[in-house]
């Protein structure tokens, strides 16, 4: 029973949302054509829009001199290691919350919830130094386990809302017939809960993508991931746009892609449930 | 029916999740407690000896206290009140038939999935620079004198930069309260012949106001230690330095291990007190 519009009122509302929308974005659509310009031209006044000479030199320069393939390859082992891991740690953890509560249960993911809230720079110390006694400085590992530790709530909370949507009738039928856990799990939980842990995974990957505290700190050109490399173009490297806009467009274009997918489960995961 | 095999498989199913969690909570917590009252500095003589509650009293004494404190409420004020304003009007136009809908809801989400240092950087250089960026031949080209934003804007320009990238956030979920709205209270109203202020005001803001509380809450927790945003583009210079750059700079950058880690307690302090209104919500949706 939708409402019924006038064409011209869808038309009117059209022409104000992609405008809007168009102008959101722009700051992103503005650095991907900058990435493909020459440096003379990304700073010409008045600024070029789109008939400039498309170059693709300036991918091939922050790659030979920056070595961008590792900054993205420790992005992509810290982001895709803390998930999985994460993952291996929540899976039961949510799955026996949301299957066997008890009377504690709300008490605790309440409390998973509340590490959550704890400001990273009230532990810095603690764990720059133990990262750097341990000989964890600048590694994979330290960061790996940080970035796990940091959205392992998340992780829980959101395959706990997801977990409990099975319907538990099934299980119980599952275990009336004599299903041992072993069976429960592979017949019940995997082809029920795969969609729900393949968002959950998809979330948490952007988040520790996109994480810029823990792995400025913890890395200094090892492990450094994407972020660290943009942030060691905060000057006087910044100012050369184009080779800013390329490496930018590099960091951002994986998980750009990915994050159009994960649009619903964004609010599921960052809002612990509470809308929907 | 949870029988007694059940409970203790549950109990081991949870054991490494809420170990690990215990253990992240409690041993830096605990460090951070223990060097807060210490006269700890590593770079000159190392710990010199129990400080009682005088890195307290120095923090907060110090000439950048209270200036981080006000940095860093103006800094929260000012995004949250920019993407709660524009991302409930944001999230209204979305939910109107129009066009391309999925298209406009991937441009205006997008900025969401930006790493913080990218977008800082890119509105930094490309965007504020005086002499280069975009928004500087946009004011010459009205007449205007282009603005050095880093330098003379500086509050202005952080608020801006985290508020593009927090607005896809609030505007998403905002969106998601308004399409479980109830279709026919609205029509009846409609019919009814309320204004449309008034349908906005009395039925779909009380509608949102559960939302609009748990996007605040959310971003207040996320806001409060904003970190790299300000790291690339001022570096705690001109006034941006908020009370986590602060805490950042005496621990890292000075050393002073003992003043930041006091500094570290009052963060959490404050953290806590935004988290207990939040889990009260969270809590009540459990049930």
């Amino acid at each position: 029973m939708a409402r019924s519009v006038t064409k011209q009122q869808k038309a009117l509302n059209t022409a104000i949302a992609w405008t809007i929308g168009l102008l959101i974005f722009f700051p992103i659509l503005w650095t991907i054509l900058t990435s493909f310009k020459s440096e003379g031209q990304a700073i010409a006044d008045p600024p070029i829009f789109l008939f400039f000479d498309w170059t693709l030199e300036n991918y091939a320069v922050v790659q030979e001199r920056s070595n961008y393939t590792n900054f993205l390859w420790n992005s992509i082992i810290i982001s895709v290691g803390s998930t999985v891991l994460g993952l291996i740690v929540a899976i039961p953890a949510a799955w026996s919350m949301a299957f066997t509560p008890s009377k504690r249960t709300k008490d605790i993911l309440m409390w998973m919830l509340s590490t959550k809230m704890l400001p990273a720079v009230g532990v810095l110390y603690p764990i720059y130094i133990g990262a750097t006694k341990m000989g964890l400085m600048d590694s994979h590992i330290a960061l790996v386990l940080v970035i796990m530790l940091i959205n392992l709530p998340i992780i829980i909370w959101m395959l706990y809302t997801y977990f409990r949507e099975i319907p538990g009738e099934i299980l119980e039928a599952a275990r009336m017939d004599g299903a041992s856990l072993k069976e429960e799990i592979i017949y019940i939980l995997t082809p029920m809960a795969i969609p729900g842990i393949a968002s959950t995974m998809l979330l948490n990957i952007i988040l520790a993508w996109n994480e810029a505290f823990w792995t400025i700190n913890l890395t200094v050109t090892k492990a450094a991931p994407l972020t660290a490399f943009i942030a060691s173009y905060s000057s006087p490297e910044g100012l050369f746009y184009a080779k800013l806009s390329a490496a930018s467009t590099m960091a951002i274009a994986p998980i750009l892609i990915m994050g159009w997918f994960s649009q619903k489960q964004l609010v599921r995961g960052l809002t612990f449930g509470a809308v929907k | 029916m949870a029988t007694q095999h059940s409970r203790s498989a549950a109990r081991i199913m949870m054991a490494p999740a809420v170990t690990l969690l215990l253990g992240w909570m409690l041993v830096p917590l605990t460090a951070t407690l223990y060097l807060s009252f210490r006269d700890y500095r590593p770079m000159r003589g190392g710990d010199l000896g129990f400080a009682g509650f005088e890195n307290y009293t120095r923090f907060i004494g110090s000439s950048s206290f209270w200036p981080s404190i006000v940095t860093t409420l103006i800094i929260v004020g000012g995004v949250l009140a920019i993407t709660i304003v524009f991302g409930v009007l944001l999230a209204l136009l979305l939910d109107r038939p129009m066009w391309g809908q999925g298209v406009v809801r991937i441009m205006v989400i997008a900025p969401f999935f930006v790493m913080p240092t990218v977008s800082a950087l890119v509105w930094k250089n490309m965007f504020m620079d005086p002499t280069n960026g975009l928004l500087s031949h946009l004011w010459r080209f009205f007449g205007a004198e282009p603005v050095v934003w880093m330098s003379e804007q500086s509050l202005l320009s952080i608020i801006i930069i985290v508020s593009w990238q927090w607005l896809p956030f609030a505007t998403l979920i905002l969106l998601t309260a308004i399409q479980s709205l109830d279709g026919e209270q609205l029509e009846a109203s409609e019919m009814d012949g309320a204004p449309v202020l008034a349908r906005f005001w009395y039925i779909i803001l009380p509608h949102l106001s559960r939302a609009i509380t748990i996007v605040l809450l959310i971003q207040t927790i996320f806001l409060l230690s904003i970190f790299a945003e300000i790291f690339v583009t001022t570096g705690g210079a001109f006034g941006t330095k908020t009370l986590t750059y602060l805490i950042f700079q005496r621990i890292i950058e000075s050393q002073a291990v003992g003043l930041g880690s006091a500094g570290g307690v009052y963060a959490i302090i404050l953290a806590n007190i935004v988290a207990i209104f939040l889990m009260r919500i969270v809590g009540k949706n459990l049930d």
